[in-house]
């Protein structure tokens, strides 16, 4: 039984390496038809493979498409899975909450969007709301889904106060301990990072999750 | 008289059609995204359909407005002289707009630009000749937020002559450098006879126009100021990954700009300008120094002529981090394809990694590339037939043809000079042994050299006093 269910785990990992969304999502739904261990499916399995992916990037042998893809691939056979976990187990499976959004004033989304992505891609639940997203809404909706994590972008040097504004606001309601506050964007430096008083930055998605994961205690 | 015109052509007549005609059928069928509410009052008196809004341009709208749209545009200095022709395969230079950091020219140090900085950037761009129009090149921390973007014009107007090509990063600055600029010509009329500068406007990749860039095409529009439309598709990622696509979404998005600035006021004069990239799939950046970049942009710059309207590319760029050899050969590429092109306006000298960082050394080593670039297009000029026979009749092998009376009277002419400053030059062209003793020097060396000489000679021509401080009160009012 164990080698059989290895060998499906397998399945499940080579569906996101091989880009398969077809197979990918056939599997999740057998894993359900056959009841099979579904967190297990999900971190053996799908997860498994999406740690492929990021390893292929990593060696350069996969590319940006390929990524995304692959993150693609694994969030929707989660999705087809996650309703029937158990509620407990539901919250094992996301590493924690991330509200993310590129900043008031500022329509530069790509970037936001790919690290969105990559962290979903890597067990976070993402919450993405957009781009030229009010301080003040940002942090309305990080209260709202009890985030662990807010992620802001900002491509502008005007816009970039917007990143300082959050935190300062998150410090005025009293609730700056209750978030860790990540920024991006072309801009940004150690030195603005600092400035603001925000937990960290990323240059790139790759570097976004390894951030999200040390802050949240996770590596 | 020249012989031909270098030129590279990338696009086939009959393709140009094809590309045109879908772009048309795009904006038709799948429209375009217009957040501002002007542009869209703008489309619904000429009865345009929308879905929420998303407007569908119909194809007589674009045939009817398109006749208006000018196929010149002239530029003139602060002083008022005629110094730009966009138009035809003329081609001008200028620096690439908006960097967020400077490279610092001491250290080396790629850091946050101060309001000295871009003074002083400015005064050496007033000495450049390849260059004849500035930009507001570099933003800078040391002022306000909401006047990083206005205060630069000012600062251009106050320490170089040149055109100055520009844009807003906030609806509300448009006034004030309107102000600015009529001010400069003393009024509106005068700004409109003799313009001054360019407004960039960015649609938004796929299929959009930002509220924030579509006002400042209207406003231009209505002042009579030029705007430059930069549709910027992104290969793989905001656009199509074939380069074909990306031109025919950067002449959909164009031709959406041309719609709205033609409603906004007829014969209003626009560019068809354009900043795409591809993605580089392995970092997920925007190079502008990629063979493909720059195949776009050519491809776009033979639309724009094909609609007869003046053209501009973001060329000349590149995205290392230091001006070094791959600065020097995507920069020089890039010049000699937007020249080659016939690019009327050629943004990009000086910078670095992917729009980002301003380098003076680059700045100067660029502007040879453009005089090399303008030296290229003048092309191979036929003087009297026969051309060789009655000058190598008088060879003497005494003193060759050096100072024949044809040498004497064409080496000026024929020969491009590289730029000389306190006998200092980036192209070295010294023996090995004078390269030694005037001390081993890199291109590089010698651009720093030449940037700390410039930045320290008077300005050409240094602003009447008056207007100056008619320009300080304008700033000073604005900044409390
Ligand atoms: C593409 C682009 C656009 C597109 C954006 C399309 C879109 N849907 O996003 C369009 C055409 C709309 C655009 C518009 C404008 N732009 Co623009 N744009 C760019 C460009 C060329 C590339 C940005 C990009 O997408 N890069 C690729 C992505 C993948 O990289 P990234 O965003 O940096 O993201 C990575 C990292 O930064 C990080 N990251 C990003 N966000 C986050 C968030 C978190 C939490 C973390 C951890 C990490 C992280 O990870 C990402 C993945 O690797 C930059 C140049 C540059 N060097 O950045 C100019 C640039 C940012 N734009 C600029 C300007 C001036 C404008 C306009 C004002 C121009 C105008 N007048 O019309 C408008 C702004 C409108 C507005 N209000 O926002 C300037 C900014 C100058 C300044 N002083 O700030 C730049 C630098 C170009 C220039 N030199 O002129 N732009």
């Amino acid at each position: 039984m164990v080698l059989i269910m290895d060998s499906i785990y397998e399945e499940m990992a080579a569906s996101v390496v091989e880009l398969d969304m077809e197979k990918a999502k056939s599997l999740a739904q057998k894993a359900l038809d056959e009841q099979l261990p579904l967190l297990e499916a999900i971190e053996k399995g799908f997860g498994e493979g999406i740690k492929r992916v990021g390893n292929l990037w990593d060696a350069g042998e996969f590319f940006l498409p390929e990524l995304m893809r692959g993150a693609q691939v694994m969030q929707e056979a989660v999705d087809i899975i996650t309703p029937h976990l158990e509620e407990g187990s539901r919250a094992r499976e996301t590493k924690g909450k991330v509200v993310m959004a590129t900043i008031e004033g500022d329509i530069h989304t790509i970037g936001k969007t790919i690290v969105a992505t990559m962290l979903k891609a890597n067990g976070f639940e993402v919450i993405d709301l957009g781009a030229d997203v009010k301080a003040e809404d940002i942090i309305a909706e990080a209260v709202k889904h009890r985030a662990d994590l807010i992620g802001v972008s900002a491509l502008l040097t005007t816009t970039m106060i917007g990143q300082k504004k959050i935190i300062e606001l998150l410090e005025q309601q009293g609730i700056r301990d209750k978030f860790k506050v990540i920024l991006g964007g072309a801009p940004v430096t150690s030195k603005w990072v600092e400035e603001c008083k925000a937990d960290g930055y990323a240059e790139n998605a790759v570097a976004a999750v390894t951030k999200a994961k040390q802050l949240l205690g996770l590596s | 008289m020249t012989i031909m015109r270098p030129k590279i052509e990338l696009l086939t007549n009959e393709y140009k059609e094809k590309i045109f005609h879908e772009a048309k059928t795009i904006l038709q069928i799948q429209g375009v995204v217009i957040e501002n509410s002007e542009a869209r009052d703008l489309l619904q008196e000429e009865g345009v359909e929308n879905e929420g809004p998303r407007y569908f341009i119909p194809d007589d709208l674009i045939e009817k407005l398109r006749v208006y749209a000018p196929s010149e545009i002239k530029l003139f200095d602060r002083e008022g002289k005629e110094v730009i022709q966009l138009t035809q395969d003329n081609i001008h230079f200028d620096p690439g707009s908006a960097a967020i950091f400077i490279q610092d020219l001491n250290s080396g140090v790629i850091r946050e630009a101060l309001s000295s900085d871009y003074i002083k950037f400015s005064r050496i761009v007033d000495h450049l000749p390849y260059l004849e129009a500035h930009s507001t090149a570099i933003v800078y921390t040391d002022v306000p937020n909401d006047a990083q973007d206005w205060h630069r014009l000012y600062l251009a107007l106050l320490n170089c002559s040149k055109p100055i090509i520009t844009g807003t990063f906030r609806t509300e600055s448009f006034a004030i450098m309107r102000d600015l600029l009529e001010l400069t010509r003393t009024s509106s009329d005068k700004l409109v006879e003799k313009p001054l500068a360019i407004f960039d406007a960015c649609p938004s990749p796929p299929l959009m126009w930002s509220n924030l860039t579509t006002q400042s095409v209207i406003d231009a529009a209505r002042s009579g100021i030029p705007s430059e439309f930069v549709s910027m598709p992104l290969a793989g990622s905001t656009a199509p990954i074939t380069l074909v696509g990306c031109v025919t979404q950067h002449t959909a998005e164009s031709l959406a700009g041309l719609v709205i600035a033609q409603l906004a006021k007829k014969n209003s004069p626009i560019i068809w300008g354009g900043s795409p990239a591809v993605f580089d799939m392995k970092n997920g950046t925007t190079p502008m120094g990629a063979i493909e970049t720059m195949m776009i942009n050519i491809a776009d710059v033979q639309m724009g002529k094909f609609l007869k309207l003046p053209t501009h590319a973001y060329m000349t760029l590149s995205d290392s981090k230091v001006p070094d050899a791959q600065a020097g050969f995507e920069g020089g590429m890039g010049a000699l394809l937007a020249g080659l092109a016939g690019t009327n306006m050629i943004s990009g000298p000086g910078m670095l990694d992917f729009e980002s960082t301003q380098s003076l050394e680059k700045l100067i080593i660029d502007n040879e590339i453009a005089g090399m670039v303008k030296r290229l297009i003048q092309g191979i000029v036929s003087y009297d037939e026969p051309f060789a026979q009655n000058i190598l009749k008088d060879y003497d092998p005494s003193v060759s043809l050096l100072s024949h009376p044809t040498t004497l009277q064409l080496f000026k002419k024929e020969l491009y000079l590289p730029f000389n400053v306190d006998n200092y030059q980036i192209i070295n062209r010294e023996t090995r042994d004078q390269w030694k003793t005037s001390g081993e020097t890199s291109a590089r060396q010698r651009a720093r050299e030449i940037a700390v000489k410039l930045s320290e000679r008077p300005v050409r021509e240094p602003i009447d006093d008056n207007l100056r401080k008619e320009l300080d009160n304008i700033a000073n009012n604005h900044l409390k």
